[in-house]
């Protein structure tokens, strides 16, 4: 391991390393800049929560994270800017290809959102905050000092909720997460890793590190002799007399998932006909785990490099349940993570990896068709809202999830788990069905139906539970970009210092010199 | 067996044409991505041999990225193509277009040069424009539009009735269970609703070629051992020598380009995929380029002709062309799923077969040994890829909602219904799969 390698902790925002699981409450801010000059104080002052390690635990959090919007208001240069990949600077909501292809469609559909379409050019920050049970409200009128209302406008307070190991429809959550690798104890290698292994390179999180291809992901440099700000960001380690604004950063997706509580129980009740094992049975099958977050597959007496064989609630994958016999191949958590290698099942040693490069290993007929998880893991930081107490009488209250996922590439991970396997009607083989609960039900093009779910049944025929209705609502939905410690600075010194909207300088480096950044950012370092 | 052929046929455009073109291709949507089958211009679904086609402007959107060769910019005029795939011959379809389709190709070709002055009939103007392929790669050779449907009506008529039977009474055995399904396929098939057309004997003229071709590779190579041995070590050389100078030429797509190609994505389970560049220049690559695309050609027809490609099952066709007199290449397919899981497959599965064919287009990421490097550089390949891709203007498909995964497993169980005696194993996997 090499210097440029070693994890600068203090430098990352905690929420990387950490879920701030000991700070019940939390609060979530969408803010306008309504003065740069304020904003860029305000930023450079705030007290943001770092992934190094304390001596004891904090009794509050902030996080921030940045719309290309909000980039543009703190007076980010548009080359810079520019630099960022396209799922950023399009947003999850504009571009009708982009809501078509994540589902958003129908009642998810982004025209419907009570945030994060019509109103997204206002957004430019997300607030995260968090603080020890009963105290946020005072926590947020802390932060939301003189400095803190002159510079900002909320625009909108998601809703959240103490936090509880279990999501709205009764289901333990925050089980299974990838292992960050930060001493990069494993080797990242294009076709190396034959099995499923929970370990992740650092780089897959966040920037500026190697990722799972060994590479580095895209990410704004800027030069420090355009751009005189920029001394305060760390080099970029491929690109000698550059600064990287990206690194210790990651991209932040949120979706405000509203789920239909007591639809999807008289849904399965009505299927189970009433038996309330049943009931329960099928409940599970659409997750993947039992309510208590027990998984329906047999913990694997194979090793799984980041899970201990003692946490036998997570110590599994799907090698021994190619058809689903044990887990529907449709379950929602089977689809969001199919825990599979970069080789079917069986596939070790040189000559049997030429064989099935080949295609010659026709036995693995059904265990090849998914890609390999390692590309597409997430890091999961959502926070349940609006629980309805069992004493309340209210039972029409809006609940549901607010989805968190972090990520060093949003189409390679968010989305393509998104679209390619989640809400895909031909995951892995399957047909006519999506994920059960998250995906929309519109039918094909041809008239399939896809509002099925089917269950494996090693006796013969396959069961099929008919007309699911769609059990989660999207309600609003944003990318941002939480950047590195540095990187916050760096905005807040440029917004301060330029408070009439001029780009700092003036002096703009020229295209060529852009593109080439752009462009070998990821190979260098490789001959 | 009836053995699939492609068409391409490729026609410059005139000048000043391009927009009225583009308004008569965008008129042969429903809506952008979505064809309608019987549009007036070229009424796909009249052919029931055509399994897809496509219409797109090819347009050398990457044509300055030579002169990182010191080379000049190769003119190219963009040009209109009209491609597909077909059961059979493709003089017999290329007639059949010709007249049905005449008025509607007449006003395309209209938009073109050398229509006008063109003296024969529309079936010559368009042999005189058919561009071979330098390799074609078909998913399942033999498989025709009319099996595919056959056996996908067949799979829904038993599903029903497999639905139908377990919810009237707790059915346990699984061969009794097969035998009333088997009955019931007789009956539908006696009424005519269900059909399901044996295989056609293959031709005499077919088997021979395909013989002939099967030994050429083989033949060729021992006659050229002698020449081989002197010659492949210094090719080699060679080759690690020009891959070591290219040029690194990656910028990134706008935003604009990326929005036009995603239109049209992700309408249905599948999705076509164009690109097109410049081959690298010299003669040396051009010759490589040609050997590869012969092997590559050779493995599709005689290696992977049942459902994979490599390790790649989602892909339903594909072909390499030559055009502008070698310089460049045009790549096409058909595959399921997202263009992200696409490129997914061609880094982590098959990165190796990408960068044999690809590495000698200009803009490529750099290879090692033309296997090593190259889509395994994940972003710049990405990028590379998009950047060279061209939208189908009208794209049609004679089975949406089909992937090859679905149709092999259709297959199958056809098969169930023909094979006899099934032990009760078979059975239970068999009726799993309907
Ligand atoms: C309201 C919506 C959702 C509900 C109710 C929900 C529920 C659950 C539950 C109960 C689990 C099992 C707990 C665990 O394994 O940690 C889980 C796991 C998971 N979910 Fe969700 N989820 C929702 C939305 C999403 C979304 C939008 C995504 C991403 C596209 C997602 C991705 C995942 C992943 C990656 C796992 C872990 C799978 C594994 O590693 O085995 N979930 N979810």
């Amino acid at each position: 391991m090499n210097d440029q390698q070693t994890v600068e902790f203090d430098d990352i925002q905690a929420l990387a390393r950490f879920a701030h699981g000991h700070l019940q409450d939390s609060c979530f801010l969408l803010l306008s800049v309504i003065d740069r000059h304020a904003a860029g104080r305000w930023l450079q002052r705030a007290n943001i929560a770092t992934a190094g390690q304390k001596a004891e635990l904090p009794d509050t959090a902030v996080q921030i994270a940045f719309t290309p919007a909000g980039l543009t208001a703190l007076g980010l240069p548009e080359q810079t800017l520019m630099q960022f990949p396209e799922d950023y600077l399009t947003g999850i909501s504009g571009d009708e290809s982009r809501s078509r292809r994540l589902g958003d469609v129908d009642h998810n559909a982004p025209a419907l959102w009570q945030w994060g379409h019509h109103d997204w050019h206002a957004v430019h920050l997300l607030l995260l905050l968090y603080s020890h049970r009963g105290s946020i409200g005072r926590f947020r009128e802390e932060i939301a000092d003189k400095g803190f209302d002159s510079a900002f406008h909320v625009c909108h307070t998601l809703p959240t909720d103490t936090l509880s190991p279990h999501e709205p429809f009764g289901f333990k959550d925050g089980i299974s997460q990838p292992r960050i690798d930060w001493q990069h104890t494993q080797r990242t290698d294009v076709h190396a890793r034959e099995a499923y292994s929970n370990l992740l390179a650092p780089g897959e999180i966040v920037l500026g590190y190697d990722n799972e291809y060994g590479q580095l992901t895209p990410r704004p440099l800027v030069s420090t002799t355009s751009d005189t700000h920029s001394v305060i960001l760390p080099p970029a380690v491929d690109h000698p007399g550059y600064q990287d604004m990206g690194r210790n950063g990651t991209y932040l997706v949120l979706r405000q998932l509203q789920q239909d509580v007591s639809g999807f129980w008289k849904y399965v009740h009505e299927q189970a006909r009433g038996n309330a094992t049943l009931a329960e049975e099928l409940a599970s099958q659409f997750v993947g785990r039992q309510r208590d977050g027990k998984p329906l597959v047999i913990p694997t007496v194979r090793n799984i490099p980041g899970i201990s064989r003692k946490q036998t609630d997570n110590h599994f994958d799907y090698d021994d349940d190619p058809y689903g016999f044990q887990c529907p191949v449709g379950a929602h958590i089977r689809r969001s993570n199919p825990r599979s290698g970069d080789f079917p099942p069986g596939v070790s040693g040189f000559w049997s990896r030429l064989v099935s490069t080949l295609g010659f290993n026709r036995q693995a007929e059904q265990q090849d068709l998914v890609a390999s998880s390692r590309f597409h893991r997430l890091l999961r930081r959502g926070r349940t809202y609006g629980a309805i107490h069992p004493q309340s009488a209210e039972t029409d209250k809006e609940q549901g999830l607010q989805f968190i996922s972090l990520g060093a590439n949003i189409t390679r991970q968010f989305e393509f788990v998104q679209s390619a396997w989640s809400i895909s009607s031909s995951f892995a083989g399957t047909r006519e069905e999506r994920d059960p609960l998250l995906g929309h039900r519109r039918a094909l093009d041809n008239g399939t139906r896809t509002d099925n779910f089917m269950q494996a049944d090693a006796a013969g025929a396959q069961r099929k539970l008919p007309s699911l209705p769609a059990f989660v609502t999207v309600r609003g939905a944003g990318y941002f970009f939480m950047p590195g410690l540095r990187a916050v600075r760096y905005l807040g010194k440029m917004a301060e210092q330029n408070p009439d909207g001029a780009t700092p300088n003036g002096d703009e480096p020229d295209s060529a010199v852009i593109s080439e950044i752009n462009s070998s950012s990821s190979v260098a370092g490789r001959p | 067996m009836t053995p699939q052929s492609s068409f391409m046929i490729v026609v410059p455009i005139a000048s000043g044409k391009r927009d009225a073109m583009d308004s008569l291709l965008e008129s042969m949507n429903l809506a952008p991505g979505r064809v309608d089958p019987h549009n007036p211009v070229i009424p796909f679904a009249l052919f029931d041999e055509l399994h897809s086609a496509r219409l797109l402007i090819i347009e050398a959107n990457t044509a300055e990225d030579i002169l990182a060769y010191d080379t000049e910019v190769r003119h190219w005029t963009p040009s209109l193509a009209l491609l597909g795939e077909v059961d059979g011959e493709r003089g017999q379809f290329l007639a059949r277009l010709a007249v049905v389709a005449s008025h509607g190709l007449a006003t395309l070709f209209a938009l073109c040069q050398g229509f006008d002055t063109h003296q024969g009939s529309m079936l010559s103007f368009l042999q005189s424009h058919q561009t071979n392929s330098a390799a074609d790669y078909v998913n399942w050779r033999g498989r025709t539009v009319r099996q595919v449907h056959e056996e996908a009506r067949l799979q829904r008529f038993l599903a029903e009735r497999l639905s139908t039977m377990l919810a009237e009474d707790g059915h346990t055995d699984v061969r009794q269970i097969r035998q009333q399904l088997l009955t019931s396929v007789q009956l539908e098939q006696q009424t005519g609703r269900l059909t399901l057309t044996p295989e056609a004997p293959t031709s005499w003229r077919h088997w021979w070629r395909n013989a002939l071709h099967l030994i050429s590779l083989p033949v060729i190579l021992l006659l050229l051992t002698p020449v081989l041995v002197v010659v492949l070590p210094l090719a080699l050389w060679r080759l690690r020598k020009i891959e070591k100078n290219d040029p690194d030429i990656d910028t990134k797509s706008t935003l604009a380009h990326i929005r036009t190609l995603s239109r049209i994505e992700d309408h249905d389970v599948s999705n076509q995929f164009n690109v097109f560049g410049d081959v690298k220049p010299g003669l040396f690559r051009l010759l490589l380029l040609k050997s590869v695309m012969y092997i590559v050609s050779y493995a599709a027809r005689h290696i992977y002709r049942r459902g994979y490609l490599a390790r790649v099952r989602t892909i339903h066709f594909a072909r390499w062309v030559f055009l502008n007199q070698n310089r460049s290449m045009y790549f096409a397919s058909l595959y399921d799923g997202s263009l992200e899981s696409y490129m997914d497959d061609f880094i982590n599965k098959v990165a190796f077969g990408l960068n044999l064919t690809f590495s000698h287009g200009v803009g490529y990421p750099r290879t090692r040994w033309m296997i090593k490097g190259g889509a395994e550089l994940e972003q710049p390949f990405k990028q590379t890829l998009r950047r060279h891709q061209l939208p189908a203007a009208v794209w049609y498909r004679a089975h949406p909602g089909l992937t090859a995964i679905d149709m092999a497993r259709h297959a199958r169980i056809r098969r169930g219904i023909e094979e006899y005696p099934l032990d009760n194993a078979q059975i239970r996997q068999w009726l799993s799969e309907i």
